[in-house]
Formats: C-alpha cells, structure tokens, sequence
C-alpha cells in the first residue's frame, strides 16, 4: 500500500519524527532494515562459499598444471566411494571425533557440577580462570608442549621409566592425538555443560529427596535429563573441531594418523587438486549436518 | 653430455603432454609456454628497487636466511619477506594465477618448474642482468627444467643430493644401501619424507636391487614398475612411526630418538651436528634423488627491481657460498669454490662444487615431474597426480 504522506499535516518536531512515523506506519520496514546488512552478508560469506565448495567439487584438474578444468562429472565422489583408503580415513575421522567428545563429556561432567552445584563463588571463579586459561596460550605452542611430553625422551617416558615401570613409546601415534584432542577441546565441553547444570532448579532436587530419591536416584533421573541438552551442545564443539582439525594430526599423529582435515590439506597443498578436496571437504559438511540434526532433536540449541 | 641429451627430451616429451588434446601431435612440439613473448626487463632501475622497497619470496627452508639478507636489504633497501614451503607442490599452488600479484619469485625445485612454467605462472627472466651468470657450471646455465627454446623462466641457484641421515650410536658402521630403510630389523627406526616424490627414492633402490623390474628412470615408471614401488613402500610403512612433513620435524626426531634413520636434506645434518647430536650421512651405493633449484619470476611479480636485484646477489661467489654451507648443497657458480675454502677449509671439495667432478654429479637423480609420456615416447607411464593418491594409500 502506497501511503501519500503529502497531503496529511506534517507532524509538528521535524524530519526525525517523521521519519519514525514511517516505521509506525510500516512496522515491517524496521525488522528488514536491522536484518539486510547481517543477511546479505551471511549469505554472501557462508552460503556462497559452501555453493562454491560444492559447484567445484564437481569440476577437476588438469593433471599436469594443476589447474581447473570446469568439466562437470562426478569423478571426484566416485573416487571418494570407490578407494578403500577413503573409507579408512573417514572411518577413522569419526572414531576419533566419537571419542574425543565421549571422553571430553565423561571429564567435563563431574568438574562442571563441582563447578555449578558445590564450589563456593570465589573457588568458582578460580575454577573458570584455570579451564580458560589455556585457551590464552596458542594452539601450537600447546601441541609443541605436548610433543615434549609424549616424544621417545619425553617427559612421559621419563617418569615411568624413574619409577620402574616400562616406556608407554605413544609419541606419534594415534593414541597420543586423542589424547592431545581431549585436553585441547576440554573447555568447549565444560562450559555449556556448566551452563546447563547452573539452570537446574534447585527446587526440583528438593522435590525429588522430598518424594524419597536417593543422590544417584536424583542425579539419574533428574540432573542428568535436565543437563544433556549443554552436554549435546559441548559436544557440537568437540566433535566438529576434531572433524576439521588437521594440524594436530601432522604434528602429533604418526604413520597411519592422517584424518580428513590431511587428506583435504594435502589435495590443496600438495597436489593442488582444489576439486577433489572439496568433494572430500562435502564428506564433514554432511556428517556435521546430521549430527545437527541429531543434536537439534535432543534441544542442544536451547542450551546454547 | 649426456645429461643435457636427456633432460631436452624430458622437454620435449612435457611439450607434449602440456598439449595433450590438441588433433596435430606434430603441431603442438612448436607450443611455447603462455608467457614466451613476455618481454623480460632490459636493465635494473636501483632507484625504481628502492621505491618498490619490498621483496616477497617463496622458498625452502634455509634459503632466506638474515646471515645475508641484512647485507641485500642495507645495500638495497629491498625489504624480504619470505614464505617456507614445506614441498614443491605447495610452492606451485602458492604460485598460482602468477603469484597473484603478491609474491615475487620461488625458489623452485626441477619437479615444480615445469609446472609453473607450464601453466604460465613464471615469466622469462634476461640472464644478462645477472653478472655471475657466465661463471655458472655449464649445465645449470640452461637445465632443461628452467630453459625452453633458449629462454630463460628462472635463474639456477643450487643443486644437491637427498643423503641417507643416520643416528652413529645406533648404526655404528655407515650403512652403505639403502635396504637399510627398508630393513624389518629396523623396525620403529626408520622416517622417510611425507611426500609423493619419495616414491621415487624407493624406485631409485629397486633399480639397482630387482634389476628384473626394468627401472631406467625413477620418474618414469610403468604400471609394473610403480605397483611393485608402491607394494615396498606399503611395507617400509609398518617400520615407521611418523613421516617427516618439514625439516624442522626430522630434525627433533633425531633428537629426541623418534627416528634413527631416513633420506634427509643435508640441511638437517648440518643443523642437528650444530646441536651435537650423533648423527651423520651417506650417499648409499645405489645412488640418491636430488634438486636443481631456481629463482623463478612471478607472472604478476609486484616488485620486478627487487627481484632482479635479489637474483643477482644470490648468485655472487660470496652468497653462493654462505647458502651453500648453511644448506649443505652445491653452489652452481664456479667461483664459489674459493669462498667456500675460505669460509671452511675442504667444503668446496666436500660439496664437488668444482666442475669437473661429473661422476658425483651423474649420481644424482634430480627432481622432476612424472608424466604420462615416457622417455622413448610411450604413453605407459605413471603421471604425477597418480602419485599423490598413491602416496595417501600408502601413509594410510
């Protein structure tokens, strides 16, 4: 509908009210105005270089000069389907992205309830300062840190050897990057799952030891519901991070450590192949959109 | 020299494969690189170097180094920037669309060149701007993997073998073959480079080892030749415990006794005796893998002045010889070699940077890319991009 302001009395105050008396008559116009800048360039930003990601992905290389041949096919997933070391490393992907975030949920929980449910304020406080505080220090230095620790005369060989028991030698091994994984996504688990555990209602519990529940009782059946949605979410974090790491497992990991994150690092890198490690790069695109979906129907976005 | 013979029809038979496609085969012999007709500079403008002010390199590890990049930037008021490549492919796919207009030149590998020339990222450069030229061993003036058709893409700056790196506590006799990488009762002791040309360091032994398989070229390898390769690598891969991804990794494997034994730049042997670690290298019996490196020019080069400038003095005596050291590599000019005694006494002879001395020299299997047509013109070989899927078969 086309308002003729013209012929109305202009509102006494000057153009400012006028101009706001555009938005009370075109309530529709303040939302489009807010939301057009941080939209377009969503939409530019993400969803235009996933549409790219996966427009290239249906392309290929010249073999020799390594640049792009915009010939349509599917080679580059037929390869991914037909080559049994695909699968491997995205077997292996998923396991270790499946086991970090396990093993960061089984930590983080009972530190997050200390934190929530127990410690005083001040120890509280210092609680989040220690969990932050290494993600002040930089990603690499951390992995370097831990290279000292696990490499054959490293600290960890040292130790058990001081007190007579044999070497663990899992220095560059698929074991030594779950565990650095672990440690290195810890706090993106502890804190959502903090934040859901402080919402609990401290009401709730006392209803639950009111009709008879034990601790365990309590913590099963009332906790444990009631604080999954932040696990769910930390475990978005943990799970998606190792999916698309690829640093950890060229420093940390040995022979036969190479995860999806390489294999797309490699294409790019060293075979300048872009369009097979995009059709590669759809492979945790996909996963992490089920696993969304997943996470959405167990309400992780409402603990966000 | 037979070399020469050789590498111009490695050049020939890239020609080829670069014009794969096209209906006249006969025709596409004549193809010159996209940038032939780029008109190189015809004299360096130090007042234009200086206005440019900027120098953005992409090289190996060890090749830009303050030792005399402090003299070229005082002298020139070209500031460096350098970028370290971890392999020859990441220095292409940096490379790409001409540099972008942001890097100036690359100090390339042979396996690298003829791609960047190729694909036209490179462009001619006039080796009478650099002054040491003339004094450069005869065959790195023209190498076939930087000049085409007598022009120049790239100005040679070193060359040298990938040696056999060993721990002496551990092997306390130098091993003389390569079998020892491949050696079960080595089992947790071995590295190797994590890297598709590595394939042809394993190709190189079974040269000499299964004479049956026929290997004349390790990068030129028919389906047999290069299924049996790959089958020795698969199984060298239960002896290691990591690959190497860059120099600096091998060396604090050396160190810290995650690795005992491996091919090595000689890079890492000069640093880890610099540290007092136990180590030294060899060149086995069968022979090594190699590089012949060169200063390319970016297509978009932003800082044309400075890159000339920066070719020239890399190239006197005196640089040669400091990089030379530093890397543990052969410097191509010839006067080098005095410096080089000067700076320590017996390296000139140490690193054969004397030209006489062919037989080390035809020793070494330099670096370059595999492709489809083999030397005698055949189409059975194994092209490179058939290499990296291998190599991630292999690594696992």
């Amino acid at each position: 509908m086309v308002v003729d302001t013209s012929k109305r009395p202009r509102p006494k105050g000057g153009g400012a009210v006028a101009f706001q008396s555009i938005f009370w008559r075109l309530p529709w116009l303040r939302p489009i105005l807010l939301l057009t800048p941080p939209l377009a360039w969503f939409v530019a930003v993400y969803f235009a270089s996933l549409v790219l990601l996966l427009v290239t992905a249906f392309w290929t290389t010249n073999t020799f000069t390594t640049q792009i041949v915009q010939v349509w096919n599917t080679n580059n997933f037929q390869r991914i389907l037909d080559e049994p070391i695909y699968h491997t490393i995205i077997g292996r992907t998923l396991t270790m992205a499946a086991a970090v975030t396990v093993t960061d949920a089984v930590l983080a929980f009972p530190f997050a309830y200390f934190m929530a449910r127990i410690a005083s304020r001040r120890v509280q406080t210092l609680l989040f300062a220690a969990v932050l505080l290494p993600l002040w220090a930089s990603y690499l230095a951390r992995l370097y840190a831990w290279i000292l620790i696990l490499n054959h005369n490293g600290l960890l060989n040292w130790s058990l050897q001081s007190i007579g028991l044999p070497p663990a030698n899992i220095g560059y091994t698929n074991i030594a990057m779950w565990i650095v994984f672990s440690y290195i996504w810890l706090p993106f688990m502890i804190i959502p799952t903090y934040a859901a555990l402080e919402r609990v209602p401290e009401s709730l519990l006392e209803a639950a030891a009111d009709l008879g529940a034990r601790r365990w009782r309590t913590l099963v059946d009332v906790v444990l519901p009631l604080a999954l949605p932040g696990v769910v979410a930390g475990s978005i974090f943990t799970f998606a991070l190792t999916l698309g790491d690829f640093i950890t497992p060229i420093l940390i990991g040995g022979a036969g450590s190479s995860l999806l994150g390489n294999v797309v690092f490699d294409n790019v890198g060293i075979a300048s192949n872009i369009p097979f490690a995009a059709a590669l790069a759809m492979v945790p695109v996909a996963i992490m959109a089920i696993y969304l979906l997943i996470a959405q129907r167990l309400g992780a976005f409402e603990a966000l | 020299m037979k070399m020469r013979l050789f590498c111009g029809l490695a050049v020939f038979a890239v020609t080829l494969t670069a014009c794969g496609g096209n209906a006249n085969p006969t025709a596409t012999t004549q193809q010159q690189p996209p940038t032939a007709t780029m008109k190189p500079l015809d004299k360096i403008d130090p007042a234009a170097a200086k206005s440019e002010g900027q120098l953005n390199l992409i090289a190996w590890e060890g090749y830009v180094d303050d030792s005399w990049v402090k003299t070229f930037t005082a002298n020139t008021g070209c500031q460096v920037h350098a970028q370290y490549a971890g392999s020859s492919d990441q220095m292409v796919s940096l490379m790409a669309n001409g540099g972008g207009g942001q890097w100036d030149m690359v100090s390339a590998s042979g396996d690298a060149d003829l791609r960047l020339i190729y694909s036209g990222d490179v462009r001619p450069m006039n080796e009478k701007l650099i002054p040491d030229y003339q004094y450069f061993q005869t065959y790195f003036k023209n190498p076939g993997y930087n000049t085409i058709s007598g022009i120049h893409y790239g100005i040679s700056l070193q060359w040298g073998p990938n040696v056999l790196l060993y721990n002496t506590k551990k092997f306390k006799i130098a091993p003389t073959s390569w079998s020892a990488v491949y050696d079960p009762a080595n089992k947790g002791l071995v590295t190797a480079y994590d890297y598709p040309i590595t394939i042809a360091d394993a190709a190189l032994y079974l040269s000499k080892s299964q004479p049956k398989l026929g290997i004349k070229d390790p990068y030129e390898l028919t389906k047999a030749q290069f299924d049996a390769t790959v089958q020795l690598l698969t199984q060298q891969r239960q002896l290691i415990n990591k690959y190497w991804p860059d120099a600096s990794t091998e060396i604090s494997m050396f160190q810290n006794g995650d690795a005992q034994i491996g091919a090595a730049w000689p890079y890492q042997t000069i640093q880890l005796l610099a540290a007092s670690a136990p180590v030294a290298d060899t060149i086995p019996s069968e022979g090594v893998t190699g590089w012949g490196d060169t200063w390319m020019l970016a297509t978009k080069a932003p800082h044309p002045n400075c890159a000339y400038l920066w070719t020239a003095y890399v190239s006197t005596p005196h640089v040669q010889a400091l990089q030379a050291l530093f890397f543990g590599e052969t410097p191509v000019n010839t006067k080098a070699c005095g410096e080089m005694e000067a700076q320590s006494a017996g390296s000139c002879r140490q690193y054969h940077a004397n030209e006489t001395d062919a037989s080390y020299f035809n020793t070494i299997k330099f670096w370059k890319t595999p492709i489809t047509t083999c030397d005698d013109g055949s189409q059975n070989c194994i092209p490179y991009d058939q290499w990296v899927s291998a190599w991630t078969t292999i690594k696992g």
